[in-house]
């Protein structure tokens, strides 16, 4: 149909690419997610107020453009701190505490969502305040947060494509790589959007699935 | 046996009790009369601990409820609720909603708590509809879940709030002809309520409630044939 240099092995190289993409995607989902419910309940529990350092803290990585996030962590951690984490590590540490921070505010906006008159009923029924989070505004936030997290985790696996600055060779790098060698951008770019498009599709479709399985309640 | 003595309490500004004093005795029905705001909701609410009060004395059973000493959790599992608005937990079905509490609070084996759940929903006539959502229930039918709910912990003492103001006209008697039934099994129960005929025909005592003041208490043929309160007289001449 139409030359090209690209080879089998440029495609593994894409493949491996799209690997580190999912790595760092995952990674910095899981513990940001985990980060952003501790910080969103903590938020709610103490109030606007009490919170409000707390609430500072996760508004400078909301704010600050993570580029520039990345590029000063690596240069805090080597200069001031001297360890030498891995670029990886440092991609992983400065993409959790970014998804911690939107998490946060999905976290307390789906717990704020929980009526409190619900909460009373359960804990009038002799729950404690952790059975009551547990069992009844743990699962009902998650209906809520649910759209706007799988939102923020198809965000993530995107704006994951800047780790490029700490030396972490993913999905967009690679082409980037290959491109230069190349010189084929529209093929490979088309071919690098197809990668993320099949990294994204299931955990939209995912969501989705819930969604409608929960609307049945 | 439940004693309330010399609550106070506030919302802000707003003192909403006033000084109230009530015992109410095991097996007793009493109901609660009066206008809206006179404080007669936020009385309940506060016997289970829900709220706290500014000053006074509740005890039940001889636990002080808002003692600093007191766990409440375990003190809420001999006192039932149930509010105007149901509160059905939407993602548990019928028979969930009910098994939650007596398995997380009480440890009960999930055979035992769901034999307990079944008796309980029979009982209020929700039989079958165990396997159903509560979006799918009708407001009553919601209602007598919530107390279907409220009596798997086994209470000794259930508390209704006007459990039937949120409800369509035509189904409010089927909450009344549960409430009646457990009253007539010896339930001690305190509600609050604006049915008046409910409160005559089943009341022990029944407490006329005034701006933060329990104005007049007494038999319900006293109260209802021969009320002593000018407020009384007023109030249920208007609801008349």
């Amino acid at each position: 149909m139409f030359d090209t240099a690209l080879s089998s092995a440029d495609l593994i190289f894409l493949a491996k690419g799209a690997g580190m993409t999912i790595v760092v995607t995952a990674i910095s989902v899981a513990i940001g997610t985990v980060l952003g419910i501790v910080f969103g309940v903590i938020r709610v529990q103490l109030g606007t107020v009490y919170a409000a350092p707390l609430t500072f803290f996760l508004d400078i990585f909301r704010s600050v453009p993570l580029l520039i996030q990345l590029v000063l962590a690596n240069a805090f951690m080597g200069m001031v701190l001297r360890v030498q984490f891995s670029g990886l590590t440092v991609a992983c540490m400065v993409l959790s505490l970014y998804t911690a921070a939107y998490c946060a505010e999905i976290v307390r906006g789906g717990i704020d969502a929980v009526p409190t008159t619900t909460r009373r009923a359960a804990r009038s029924l002799g729950m404690s305040w952790g059975q009551d989070m547990r069992h009844i505004v743990m699962p009902l936030a998650t209906r809520v947060a649910l759209p706007s997290w799988i939102g923020l985790a198809l965000g993530v696996m995107k704006d994951s494509a800047l780790v490029y600055v700490v030396q972490v060779t993913e999905l967009l790098k690679s082409t980037q790589i290959l491109i230069t060698r190349l010189q084929e951008p529209m093929l490979l770019l088309l071919i690098c959007g197809a990668f993320y498009f099949v990294i994204s599709f299931p955990l939209a479709r995912f969501g989705g699935y819930l969604e409608k399985r929960w609307s049945n309640d | 046996m439940i004693e309330i003595h010399d609550v106070h309490k506030s919302f802000g500004k707003l003192e909403v009790l006033k000084g109230i004093e009530l015992t109410v005795d095991k097996g007793e029905v009493v109901t609660i009369i009066g206008g809206s705001g006179s404080g007669k909701s936020t009385l309940l609410t506060c016997i289970n601990g829900l709220e706290p009060i500014a000053s006074g004395r509740i005890v039940v059973d001889g636990t002080e409820v808002h003692a600093k000493s007191t766990d409440l959790n375990k003190l809420r599992q001999k006192i039932g609720i149930v509010f105007q608005q149901w509160n059905a937990f939407p993602h548990l079905t019928v028979l969930e909603n009910v098994t939650l509490a007596p398995r997380k609070v009480l440890g009960m084996g999930k055979a035992e708590a769901e034999e307990i759940a079944r008796t309980q929903l029979a009982h209020v006539g929700l039989g079958d509809k165990l396997a159903t959502y509560p979006s799918r229930l009708s407001g009553g039918q919601q209602q007598r879940m919530a107390i279907a709910r409220a009596l798997a912990m086994s209470p000794d003492y259930m508390l209704f709030d006007e459990v039937t103001s949120a409800l369509d006209p035509q189904l409010v008697g089927e909450v009344l002809e549960t409430l009646k039934m457990l009253a007539e099994e010896g339930m001690t129960m305190i509600c609050v309520t604006h049915e008046m005929a409910f409160a005559r025909d089943v009341s022990n005592r029944v407490a006329y409630f005034h701006k933060g003041v329990m104005a007049e208490i007494g038999v319900p043929e006293q109260i209802f044939g021969d009320p002593q309160h000018p407020e009384t007289k007023k109030f249920l001449a208007s609801v008349r």
